[in-house]
């Protein structure tokens, strides 16, 4: 059956045309509303009345973690972008390293947030605001150990050359939750470190 | 690697025997308990969500039957108070999450591809995992209210009282976590809708030549992915305030009650319109079948829905005006929630129009598909009055807002699922259902239902609170909660017979045909029941109405869609990926075939939800770890599916 042809159509993930691209488009809309939840929780009850300075629980957070944390972990969405500028002009070495940089970077965020968690003079039992920090900045955190999670097994694949200059799907799938979470990470960090210090507290 | 090798230029030809055959061998399910299991047809797993919901569906209403007895008279005791609690509690949480969602899902699991002219969903593996997610969910569900603990205290469970303080059971924890998992379920269907959406129509469907049944779902699937994290994310939450010791709900503490609240409307309020707007374009699609018109106002109704989905968001406070918010709030809210009976209006209107306009032929669906229109208008009107403030005072928690709901519920999702089964039955089957059985059974639905749910507006402006588990005999409301049973009884007595012409016509109905009802739309180009592959060939639209042209559109020398010639794209399990606005061409889409990784990935997330039921850190790890695993498994780049830099080896063209 020949009768006619059509012009050349792409076959399979080609650039982003895979319908997982589209799917993790709609994830991350998925996420953020998660965290626009999340976030209305934390200025719902913080406009509850309060005992003085209890909210935030021992006065404003301390930046002196947070705010290098934070440049750490736009860093390794600097990274990630690299190697995905990279793989677009066919080079895979910048790609296993990009992506490699990435997830060190991610996990080095993870450290610090456990010592910024350690540091904290109240349980998560202690107030509502002890519970919202520790809840919202662990849903953070648990995205944060998926993303690495997931540019790690980028970085296998890129290193087993599964990846080329027109078939990187995968790469720029992974990459936009990556970014997603470091964005979202400005939001969380905006919230719980720059607001009391703006004067939402009491 | 050259350009070469990632490229093809689809053959175009006349669906000729031979290649069916191919595409037979390349689409069919494997056979056995395996297939079962591995199976990723849109078909088996649409019909999957329909027998399944049904099963949800006869679960509620014997439960709901059960409390009528109770409700029958006064005083009254054949439940105590903890199991009427559980009762209501499931019947609600039932027929709202396990029946009304995914029924419609079901529906447009299977009608969607078929609709497109597609060969199958955008993502065949997220679909299986949504309708495992589902069922184990539900078991989920059930299994807590098996051994005595379901949940009690209503299905939109208000804190204090579903607080570890008032209610120290395993209740509330097992209701949570399964709406966890319900909640995941619901959003990856609801993604793969939307990516179908956007990337399956065939060439030449653009967005408005799009059934209105396409319409609903996406509407309803795009205010899913919103709305559900709230209540996904007050359910954990509540879940953390009972079992590790936060304070989110806790008032003593400095935690807020109304946050629940708010958290469970800002999804409760869109997920209603969630479970209606598919059943309103499944009415859409249908009742202009049997008026032998296209729907009067296609545009309006289609932007309609989605203008009621829009100020949908927007409404939630409106199950709160008794909570002591401020007139200004109460205001806003109330003034949005009246706004929302103009779209409503819009789709009364256009189905009135198509019917007076059409020639109307007196079918059991078309009954179904009517008497919904009256059924809705009844239900709107009583939510238009409770919309307004000082008449929502005196009604809230009354049995004039269960009549409403139920008209609501009832009347927009159940009317149009029936009329929807007696309409695709023979598509699903290649069976007719039974027609004089089928007035009996509408008769009888329709009868039953306001004899039962009527009066429960009077019973309730006479003051009767609902989920009290008896009242006292001074009342009143004697007489009207006895009719109101009776009519519930009849009203299953009409279900009963519903599924009874079904399981009766799988085996003796007549045999249908590939468009028994002569229908316009791609579904009705297939055979009876579809083959696995749907489409010998990628169909071309040229208009709304495929199957109509040649008496609507001819002779003025207008484009005609082709359905019997097109791209063959048979070397392997491939579609057509096209752009999302004017469905040109885009892609040849790699489909993935029956794998059981999808049942694995949802067996590990129930583990997880076991664990976090039990609190048993182990269980949970051992669940996580089973769940990233099934990940990785499935998204390892495979080069079957051209996710990878070596070219598909490519099977010989036909």
């Amino acid at each position: 059956m020949t009768e006619e042809t059509t012009t050349a159509l792409p076959v399979g993930a080609m650039d982003t045309r895979a319908s997982g691209w589209w799917a993790m488009i709609f994830t991350v809309f998925t996420e953020a509303a998660l965290f626009a939840y999340l976030l209305f929780s934390y200025y719902y009850l913080a406009a509850q009345p309060h005992l003085p300075g209890s909210f935030p629980e021992g006065g404003p957070p301390s930046l002196t973690l947070a705010l290098p944390n934070t440049i750490i972990l736009i860093l390794s969405s600097v990274a990630v972008a690299w190697a995905q500028l990279g793989i677009e002009r066919g080079s895979r070495g910048r790609l296993v390293l990009g992506l490699g940089i990435g997830a060190l970077l991610g996990l080095i965020f993870l450290v610090v947030q456990g010592f910024e968690w350690a540091d904290k003079p109240f349980p998560l039992s202690s107030t509502p605001y002890s519970s919202l920090y520790f809840v919202v900045t662990g849903f953070h955190m648990a995205h944060v150990v998926v993303g690495v999670l997931m540019l790690l097994a980028l970085t296998w694949w890129s290193a087993l050359g599964y990846f080329n200059s027109r078939r990187f799907a995968p790469i720029h799938i992974g990459a936009l939750y990556w970014h997603f979470v470091d964005v979202v990470w400005l939001l969380v960090f905006f919230t719980f470190y720059l607001t009391p210090h703006l004067g939402l507290s009491s | 690697m050259t350009t070469a090798d990632y490229e093809r230029a689809p053959h175009v030809g006349p669906g000729t025997p031979s290649h069916a055959e191919k595409l037979e061998r390349i689409w069919e399910t494997a056979p056995g308990f395996y297939g079962w299991l591995a199976t990723v047809d849109h078909k088996k797993i649409g019909i999957r969500y329909i027998v399944t919901a049904f099963a949800f569906l006869v679960a509620g209403g014997i439960e709901a039957l059960v409390f009528r007895v109770q409700l029958a008279w006064s005083e009254m005791h054949l439940l105590t108070p903890e199991q009427y609690d559980q009762m209501f509690t499931m019947h609600g949480m039932t027929m709202i999450f396990l029946y009304a969602g995914p029924i419609l899902s079901g529906f447009s699991n299977y009608l969607w591809p078929l609709l497109l002219g597609a060969r199958d969903m955008a993502l065949p593996r997220l679909n299986a995992v949504s309708y495992w997610i589902y069922l184990f969910a539900g078991i989920f569900l059930y299994a807590s209210f098996a051994i005595g603990f379901g949940p009690n205290v209503g299905w939109f469970n208000y804190v204090p009282l579903a607080a570890r303080a008032y209610n120290n059971g395993p209740n509330i924890d097992m209701y949570g976590l399964g709406m966890i998992l319900l909640g995941i379920s619901t959003t990856v269907g609801s993604i793969n809708f939307i990516v179908t959406f956007l990337r399956l129509r065939c060439p030449g469907m653009s967005i408005n030549r799009v059934p209105i049944l396409i319409w609903g779902t996406l509407t309803a699937s795009a205010a899913n992915i919103f709305a559900i994290p709230a209540v996904s994310l007050a359910f954990l939450l509540l879940w953390m305030d009972r079992n590790v010791g936060t304070h989110f709900f806790d008032v003593g503490a400095g935690g807020s009650a109304l946050l629940w609240q708010h958290l469970f409307w800002m999804f409760g309020h869109p997920w209603v319109y969630a479970i209606v707007l598919p059943a309103m374009g499944m009415v859409s699609d249908g009742l202009p079948v049997f008026c032998r018109r296209p729907l009067v106002g296609y545009t309006a109704v289609a932007l309609a829905t989605i203008a009621t989905m829009v100020l949908g968001f927007g409404v939630w406070v409106h199950h709160m005006f008794a909570t002591g918010l401020p007139g200004v709030s109460l205001g806003f809210f109330s003034a949005a929630s009246i706004i929302i009976a103009v779209p409503s209006a819009v789709g009364v209107f256009a189905w009135l129009a198509t019917i007076w306009t059409g020639r109307p032929v007196f079918t059991t669906p078309f009954l179904f598909f009517a008497s919904f229109i009256v059924l809705f208008t009844i239900g709107g009107v009583s939510g238009f009055m409770t919309g307004s403030v000082p008449v929502d005072w005196q009604l809230t928690d009354t049995y004039f807002v269960v009549a409403h709901l139920h008209y609501v519920l009832i009347g927009i999702n159940v009317f149009p699922v029936v009329g929807a089964i007696y309409f695709w039955f023979p598509k699903f089957t290649g069976r007719m259902m039974d027609e004089r059985l089928g007035r009996w059974n509408f008769w009888t639905m329709f009868i039953g239902f306001n004899l039962g749910f009527f009066p429960m507006h009077i019973s309730g402006l006479l003051g009767m609170p609902r989920r009290v588990y008896t009242y006292g005999e001074g009342m009143g409301w004697d007489w009207l909660n006895l009719v109101t049973t009776l009519g519930s009884f009849l009203f299953a007595a009409g279900v009963l017979l519903f599924f009874w012409n079904a399981i009766r016509s799988l085996k003796h109905g007549v045999t249908a045909g590939d468009n028994p009802w002569d229908a316009p739309t791609l579904e009705w180009a297939t055979t009876s029941p579809p083959p696995p592959y749907n489409f010998a060939v990628i169909p071309k639209v040229a208009t709304r109405h495929p199957l109509w042209e040649d008496r609507l559109d001819s002779g003025q020398g207008a484009e005609q869609s082709r359905i019997h010639a097109g791209m063959a794209l048979a070397h392997g399990r491939e579609a057509l990926g096209t752009t999302p606005v004017d469905a040109m061409p885009n892609v040849i889409l790699k489909m993935p075939g029956d794998t059981l990784v999808p049942m694995y990935l949802a067996l590990s997330m129930t583990v997880i939800a076991v664990g976090l039921a039990l609190v048993n850190w182990w269980v949970v790890v051992v669940g996580g770890a089973c769940t990233t695993a099934s990940i990785l498994a499935w998204l390892w780049p495979q080069a079957r599916l051209g996710e990878t830099a070596e070219p598909a080896r490519e099977t010989a063209d036909d």
